[in-house]
């Protein structure tokens, strides 16, 4: 198999998993699973107040997904710099 | 009076910030905060000496260490809807520990983590020696134990790399499942039923994920066997290549 069949073989795999839960998952609004064990642990321990918190946070929903996004693109840019410039190493060979 | 129900009202729909995945800011009592921090910390320390060594004999390893870190980064990000209704994100760390060995993933994790908690609000300050534990130390070793017990087996080199990372991603959440249920036992039926709770949130949850992670990694991997001959041979992993032939390998 070709590097490029392999890598839309794989890619479909990886679309798949995430597209399956969206289709036949109906009636949820796919929370963090983070929230759900905060909801657990005030379930165990009644009263349960957390007791520090972060010096900063995003105010809202729209900065933290910027943010989020922010990390997604730094890594990706750095993964498509590096294997451009791999690829093309190899080229000039 | 109607107008400050309506705010009222507006108020509480507003969307929630949702966080995922690690353990959250001021959950974990003091006790075990502090004894995950001084458990994971050898692992950092041990890890920076290790990262140093490694790129002291071989500084052109400087960049596909940086590709770890980077790999790590976009997986750490992507928050995944999962056949369990909720959603959770990978680690990303599978590749780099079987790169550059488990120890170095610990100083990697532990510079993800440190981000998302001080930038993003996700995960925590007195938590992170916990989640390091979970993410840059359980999942890592897990992946690399994985990896080489596969390749001994003589397993394809992609299936070994889709194996490793997948059991590391899932074994992360295992981890933090056990975390939770040893600082909140459960009243009746103690540290087992709390257990079973947060590994059905967790842990089921990250199945297909882990899954998820396999498949990237193996993509990445990939590409390294295929344009980065060079730096494998020096982290004496280019004999992965012949062995990577079958279906998940190019």
């Amino acid at each position: 198999m070709t590097l490029g069949r392999n890598l839309c073989f794989l890619m479909a795999g990886v679309v798949l998993l995430a597209v399956i839960p969206l289709i036949f998952v109906t009636g949820t609004e796919f929370p963090g699973a983070d929230g759900l064990a905060e909801e657990a642990i005030f379930a165990l321990r009644p009263g349960f107040e957390p007791w520090a918190s972060l010096p900063w946070e995003p105010p809202g929903g729209e900065t933290e997904s910027m943010l989020f996004v922010l990390q997604a693109a730094l890594g990706a840019g750095f993964l498509g710099y590096y294997f451009g410039l791999r690829r093309g190493e190899a080229g000039k060979k | 009076m109607f107008l400050r129900w309506l705010l009222l009202l507006f108020i509480l729909l507003l969307p929630r910030p949702v966080y995922a995945m690690h353990i959250m800011e001021g959950f974990l009592p003091l006790g075990w905060a502090v004894f995950w921090t001084l458990v994971s910390l050898p692992f950092v320390v041990g890890g920076v000496w290790s990262v140093s060594k490694k790129v002291a004999q071989h500084p052109e390893l400087k960049m596909l260490l940086a590709v770890s870190g980077a790999f790590a980064f976009v997986l750490s990000a992507l928050k995944i809807p999962s056949v369990t209704g909720s959603s959770s994100h990978p680690t990303g760390v599978g590749l780099g520990a079987i790169l550059f060995g488990p120890l170095a993933m610990s100083v990697i994790g532990s510079i993800v983590l440190f981000f998302q908690a001080i930038l993003l609000a996700h995960g925590g300050l007195t938590t992170l020696g916990a989640n390091i534990f979970a993410m840059a130390v359980v999942g890592p070793f897990a992946a690399y134990g994985v990896h080489r017990i596969s390749l001994k087996l003589r397993l394809p080199g992609g299936y070994a790399v889709f194996l490793a990372a997948s059991v590391g991603s899932l074994l992360t959440y295992v981890a933090t499942s056990w975390q939770l249920a040893l600082a909140f036992p459960a009243e009746t039926g103690g540290v087992a039923v709390s257990l079973a709770k947060f590994l059905g949130i967790f842990a089921v949850t990250q199945i297909p994920l882990a899954l998820s992670e396999g498949l990237l990694t193996v993509i990445v991997f990939n590409f390294l066997l295929a344009y980065s001959g060079k730096e494998l041979a020096a982290l004496k992993l280019s004999g992965l290549r012949g062995r990577v032939g079958s279906d998940l390998g190019a």
